[in-house]
């Protein structure tokens, strides 16, 4: 240990530069799984857009839009208006949830596999490998001189990083407006200034985070490790290496020569070369560690090579770690994801999206509002009858025209008649013709015999008259004047 | 503190020194792109200091060389919507004001046009809304109306007034003092009151309405009708209704037939835009008393429209 004068600050640096990282290819099945996961996430991102999805011709055709601009919230068949933003809040409650789920159940699986940062760095990882080759001839480059290989490379590699990029910022805003339309005004000039801004934004972004910042991101940037870190406990899985089965290190050559001296790991440094944020997971669990299990692929590969069992370093939990350690087994992946606090957190999710589907199903798509004018609450007519006026806001969130009718209970004598039409057409019903996927909002006057109380509630509703009968009511006050007044 | 520090064996780092409670701080260096973002931060704010009003002088700030300020954003954003409104504005213009009710969307501009104006100019005597003031000055919501309620009528009255005593065109009438001045003596005035409640059904016939009703035919039915029913050339109210501007009650008349109060209105002509009075106009008739003109009027459809 150094004394502590050796420490008095003179060593210890106040800035130190980020140690490349170089990782090395690797096959196996974590990695074909994160292949595969890599292939959907990107799929999803780039292509969803561009699905179509008929609504009739009152309402985009794009499967998924977020129309900003008209307040519409378009989700393959579920509409989603401003005042029922709810149903995304509902969604981002399932998503924490199942966030806390995944990390249960199987640690930082998420920051290992589905993570953008993650899977940018690895898709931004395989340019290099493309570009420089693999970890030896990438470590060689970097330290070489700037030599006209260098620049060459180092040019191809970066105008590469920034089609991805700018292909990652265009993907973006094509989800805020008509996918088809948006491109050729994008490329005519003529999108929005906001939509070059957003691509600028978003190429810069993915540029620096993706090609430069990689794992600096997950180790000083993002929260979520830190979060997740309290979410764990001694039954999430983790990627462990198996310290009572590898140590001591040492060769094959030198096990051979005292055998039973040495553990199962020959220090080949494999498991470090692949590691795409650079750490020594035979240091044990720490917040570099993103769980993308390539380290695991690696040291199998080796193990096989050397004749030994799988699993030196492999996904396990802090009980299987105790009771391994002991000379006992470990359980079954299936028990430990089956457990009460995984059940419990499933059933919390599963719960809230049951609900939204419910009430998705059950919502009816014409709504009602009323407010009663304020000044004045109520008007003198001048045969003695009483007249209060209302603003009706009628919401018809269907891709179609409707006929509705507006009526009013619990009012006797009570007539109405819109701000378009005169009183001496009132009537105790009227008809109206709703624009498609629109609010409309009407005068409404209601006249009313001037005896009565002073202030009466009553109902004013609303139905269809096109099929669905469905609609909604408001309930409601009407003013008359104080006695004496 | 010094002598504490010691080198976390897990990580190889120094710690600062500090310990609570067991827990201790490592003295992990910054990254440098940390530094760098950080010089980074200190161009920004030196080029935002050049460029945009900074440092607080005597009497105001430095104006940066870009010369942005706050009101000159408003002043853009002003012009910007002017630019906008001016369709309509030029649209709202072009159209008769008759034939406004006819187009809704334009008719729902004009209205909310003459809301804001209305706001501005208007509602310091006839209230928020349009709800009058009692006593002083009329509800314009109601169905009753002292020069006419159709949109020609209205348009009329905001351009011109009422009572301006220096303008030609101006509308003006003049109730008689009939008490003050002595035209009717206190029980005839007794009388004409009688029957004035009993045209609007708040009394019962009596000796003093047949009375009255003399002295009405003589002296009121010139401007305010045979039967009572008034006369909008005159600006005289309907007297047998349930509307009174300045109260129906025996007090409230008899104070009105000694001495009326023979309200003024100022001309807007003068002092508006012909697009204004016409939104203002299609405001107040939205009230819900406006009345259909001699010119029939097309029933809205749309979205607006009843059946």
């Amino acid at each position: 240990m150094a004394s502590p004068e050796d420490l008095s600050g003179q060593s210890a640096p106040l800035y130190a530069a980020r140690k490349g990282v170089y990782p090395k290819a690797v096959n196996g099945p974590f990695r074909r799984f994160k292949w595969a996961i890599m292939a959907v996430t990107l799929a999803i991102y780039y292509a969803t857009p561009w699905i179509r999805w008929d609504r009739g011709p009152y309402a985009p055709d794009q499967a998924v839009l977020v129309d900003l601009a008209n307040r519409r919230f378009y989700m393959f068949q579920i509409e989603i208006w401003p005042h029922e933003f709810y149903y995304v809040a509902g969604l981002l409650i399932m998503a924490g949830i199942g966030l806390f789920l995944v990390t249960s159940a199987v640690g930082r699986a998420w920051c290992g596999y589905t993570c953008p940062q993650t899977v940018w760095t690895d898709l931004f990882q395989h340019v290099d490998r493309l570009v420089d080759g693999d970890r030896n001839a990438q470590v060689r480059l970097a330290n070489g001189p700037w030599t006209f290989e260098k620049l060459s490379k180092r040019t191809v590699k970066y105008l590469i990083y920034l089609t991805i990029a700018f292909w990652t910022g265009g993907a973006w805003i094509m989800y805020f407006a008509d996918a088809p339309t948006l491109t050729v005004d994008f490329w005519t000039g003529q999108a929005a200034p906001i939509a070059y801004g957003t691509v600028a934004v978003l190429t810069a972004t993915t540029f620096i985070l993706g090609g430069f910042m990689r794992e600096q991101v997950c180790i000083y940037m993002c929260p979520w490790p830190r979060i997740q870190t309290a979410m764990m406990d001694e039954k999430s899985l983790l990627v462990t290496y198996k310290d009572w089965r590898g140590e001591p290190r040492g060769s094959v050559k030198k096990a051979q020569a005292h055998p039973g001296a040495f553990g199962d790991c020959i220090d080949c440094n494999q498991c470090v070369a692949v590691c795409p944020t650079g750490i020594d997971i035979r240091e044990g669990p720490q917040i570099g560690c993103i769980t993308c299990a390539l380290c695991i692929d690696a040291c199998d590969g080796v193990m096989a090579q050397v004749g030994r069992p799988r699993g030196l370093i492999d996904y396990c939990t802090l009980d299987d770690v105790a009771s391994e350690k002991a000379g006992g087994a470990g359980r079954p992946i299936r028990k430990t994801l089956l457990r009460p606090r995984t059940l419990l957190y499933f059933g919390v999710w599963s719960a809230i999206g049951a609900a939204m589907l419910f009430s998705l199903g059950q919502r009816t798509r014409l709504d009602l509002a009323v407010q009663h004018d304020r000044s004045p609450l109520y008007v003198q007519l001048s045969d003695g009858q009483i007249r209060n006026n209302y603003t009706l806001k009628l919401r018809n969130m269907e891709t179609r025209p409707r006929r509705v009718a507006v009526t009013v209970s619990g009012l006797p004598g009570a007539v109405l008649w819109t701000g378009a039409g005169m009183r001496e057409n009132a009537a105790q019903r009227i008809e109206l013709a709703l624009p498609a996927d629109s609010v409309t909002s009407i005068k409404l006057f209601i006249a009313a015999p001037g005896a009565g109380p002073a202030r009466q509630d009553f109902t004013i509703a609303t139905h269809g008259l096109d099929g669905d009968p469905r609609g909604d009511s408001d309930t409601i006050q009407f003013d008359r004047p104080e006695a004496g007044q | 503190m010094a002598e504490h520090k010691r080198i976390d064996e897990a990580t190889g780092t120094t710690t600062v020194g500090h310990e609570w409670d067991g827990i201790e701080e490592l003295n992990t260096p910054l990254p440098r792109w940390w530094l760098w973002t950080f010089y980074a931060t200190i161009v920004w704010g030196l080029a935002y200091v050049v460029l945009y009003p900074a440092w607080p002088m005597v009497n105001r700030a430095t104006e940066g060389v870009l010369g942005w300020s706050s009101r000159g954003d408003l002043v853009k954003e002003m012009a910007a919507d002017a630019k906008r409104r001016a369709p309509t504005v030029n649209a709202i213009a072009a159209t008769a004001l008759a034939d406004l009710p006819a187009q809704p969307q334009l008719m729902q501009a004009a209205v909310q046009g003459g809301g804001a104006a209305f706001r501005v100019h208007c509602v310091q005597c006839h209230g928020a809304g349009g709800a009058g003031v009692k006593n002083l000055y009329p509800s314009l919501t109601d169905d009753d109306w002292l020069w006419g309620g159709d949109l020609a009528s209205i348009e009329y009255t905001v351009t011109h007034g009422i009572r301006n005593p220096d303008h030609k065109d101006t509308r003006t009438s003049l109730m008689p003092a009939f008490g003050r001045d002595g035209i009717l003596d206190a029980a005839q005035i007794g009388d004409v009151v009688s029957f004035v409640r009993v045209i609007s059904r708040q009394e019962k016939a009596s000796a003093a309405s047949a009375r009255g009703a003399a002295l009405f035919a003589d002296n009121c039915a010139v401007c305010h009708g045979a039967g009572g029913q008034g006369g909008r050339q005159f600006g005289a109210p309907k007297l047998t209704d349930a509307i009174w501007l300045y109260g129906g009650d025996r007090d409230s008349l008899t104070a009105t037939v000694n001495q009326p109060r023979n309200g003024v209105m100022p001309r807007w002509g003068g002092r508006l835009d012909p697009v204004t009075i016409k939104m203002l106009s299609a405001y107040v008739y939205s009230l819900g008393g406006g009345e259909k003109g001699l010119a029939p009027v097309a029933e809205g459809t749309g979205a607006d429209g009843q059946p």
